[in-house]
């Protein structure tokens, strides 16, 4: 569905990405790993069209959309859940949730889906005319996924949806990002918690400084030992 | 003072408070979503002012064909010069684009300098704003009852769009993250041509009722009415639709009040309006209705 192809990416003379290749099929969960700076949010932007790419190819269901405007990529079934939330905080939980789905023309099953996401986040529901930014840290993370759910994408690319979220709330939302995919939306996860991503990961990639490093599917690399001593650290007791 | 120059005087004050609100509003729509102070935001009064002189006086249209005109030009104008003198500099320092508005400001004077002379035009104000309006003992001009009713329904309409609309929502959206409303399928710079189109509407709006008001125009006309919206805007809160509104109103009401209740101020009027400015900015950057700025904001 989604291949990414020797993309390249540079801010100014730093180099962010040195040519990294890597596919993500349609219907699975493919998780992108590594530390900080490493690149993983670089790659999410790199697709959604918020930085320039270098070189390489960014392809979507056959079509290449490297250099496209963010909003065009939007509307090819692209949706972004991007780092550190960034929700609306002075529109309302529901002119989020409205945005969220902008180029829709289809009325009634706008409805539908607004519905849809209320029954997967009954808090928002409750708080569907509070201000988001007066939200907590966790709801407003959920608010960031049903904005992105709200254009109906065909791929959904989640940066760090753990970030910063209580344990309970991380199991929650990866709980969310588990059943989403099941329901057919094909997820692109990138994240710095790798045993919680491994564990629901069909798939996944390690990158290090601009570079992938390792592969495999989720269980096998949860059980590399090279890997469980440099990414999951104390993670293992959790 | 009795109370029928009191009245008298407030109908004034929410007049010229009115077409300040009116004008407030294409500052702080730029400001909220830029964070630029469009300098040639006044000079779009003179323009639509031109237009207008122009179409009735030189083609003989009638003034309804022109005003309208007037207003729809002014409007494509507003979004022009951002096509031309902002939006290459969307990614400069901030300062390269207050530069280019103060450009786009002496541009568009001596344009009109050029194509219409320095000399003052009459404007030609129909007879429908003409006349005066005698209530007991208050005699109030037509123009001045209209102003208020005018920008009324121009400002419900602006607010209806903006808080029920998906490109109202957009545009509130892009005030406070527009990278992030690119990722929902937003075309930001639609939206901001947008905006520019909506503040400059309402300029050309304005400046027809300014030039109603003051039937002299010249390419210089816009400058001063443009400064007091601009402060008006401050004082409401700059990138609050609501303060342009209140800040416009208040200062409106102050200038005349001044005059009305010390006559020997009268002459100081403008200089009450800048000093407000420098207290304002001083005591209370953030104006009556402007939430706390984050240091990104300023």
């Amino acid at each position: 569905m989604l291949e990414v192809i020797n993309l390249e990416v540079a801010y100014g003379a730093i180099r962010a990405l040195s040519g990294i290749s890597f596919t993500v099929p349609q219907g699975r969960i493919v998780a992108l790993l590594g530390a900080n700076g490493a690149g993983k949010s670089t790659t999410i932007r790199a697709i959604a069209g918020l930085v320039p790419v270098k070189s390489g190819r960014i392809v979507f269901q056959g079509e290449e959309i490297q250099g496209r405007p963010p909003h065009f990529i939007n509307r090819r079934g692209i949706a972004v859940c991007p780092e550190g939330r960034r929700i609306f905080p002075n529109l309302t939980v529901l002119e989020n949730l409205l945005l969220g789905g902008y180029g829709r023309k289809d009325k009634d099953s706008f409805r539908q889906d607004i519905t849809g996401v209320f029954r997967i986040f009954p808090r928002l529901e409750e708080r569907r005319h509070q201000r988001a930014g007066t939200l907590s840290g966790g709801e407003q993370q959920m608010l960031a996924i049903g904005r992105a759910l709200m254009s109906r994408p065909r791929l959904l690319l989640l940066d760090e949806p753990s970030l910063g979220l209580a344990p309970l709330l991380v199991r929650e939302v990866f709980h969310i990002i588990e059943r989403l995919n099941q329901q057919g939306t094909t997820i692109l996860l990138v994240e710095q918690n790798a045993f919680a991503a491994l564990n629901i990961a069909h798939y996944a990639y390690i990158l290090e400084n601009g570079r992938l490093v390792l592969e495999g599917p989720g269980p096998e690399l949860l059980a590399d030992p090279h890997l469980r001593e440099a990414y999951l650290g104390e993670g293992l007791d959790f | 003072m009795d109370i029928v120059t009191l009245v008298q005087q407030l109908v004034n004050g929410l007049s010229l408070g009115s077409l300040y609100a009116l004008i407030a509003i294409g500052y702080t729509m730029v400001y909220g979503i830029l964070r630029l102070i469009n300098f040639a935001h006044g000079d779009l009064i003179m323009v639509s002012a031109y237009v207008a002189v122009m179409g009735v006086g030189l083609f003989s249209w009638p003034w309804p064909v022109a005003f309208g005109l007037a207003v729809v030009l002014t409007g494509l104008l507003g979004v022009m010069l951002e096509r031309g003198a902002y939006r290459p500099l969307r990614r400069a320092p901030r300062i390269s684009l207050l530069i280019s508005a103060i450009a786009a400001s002496f541009f568009l004077e001596n344009l009109f300098l050029v194509l219409a002379g320095g000399r003052p035009k009459p404007f030609p104000t129909p007879p429908w704003f003409a006349g005066v309006l005698k209530w007991g003992g208050v005699f109030i001009p037509r123009l001045s009852l209209l102003i208020p009713v005018v920008t009324a329904v121009l400002l419900a309409a602006l607010f209806l769009l903006i808080q029920r609309t998906q490109v109202g929502r957009a545009m509130r959206a892009v005030a406070h993250d527009l990278e992030t409303v690119s990722l929902m399928g937003v075309n930001v710079d639609r939206i901001i041509s947008l905006a520019f189109l909506l503040g400059s509407l309402l300029a050309g709006a304005g400046g027809l009722l300014w030039a109603m008001k003051y039937p002299q125009v010249n390419p210089f006309m816009g400058i001063m009415p443009g400064l007091k919206a601009f402060i008006a805007a401050v004082l409401g809160g700059i990138g609050n639709l609501a303060g342009a509104v209140v800040g416009g109103l208040l200062l409106g009401l102050l200038e005349i009040m001044i005059v009305a209740f010390f006559p020997a101020w009268a002459g100081y009027r403008d200089a009450v309006a800048f000093g407000l400015l420098i207290v304002i900015l001083l005591v209370r950057p953030t104006g009556i209705l402007g939430e706390s700025l984050g240091e990104e904001k300023l």
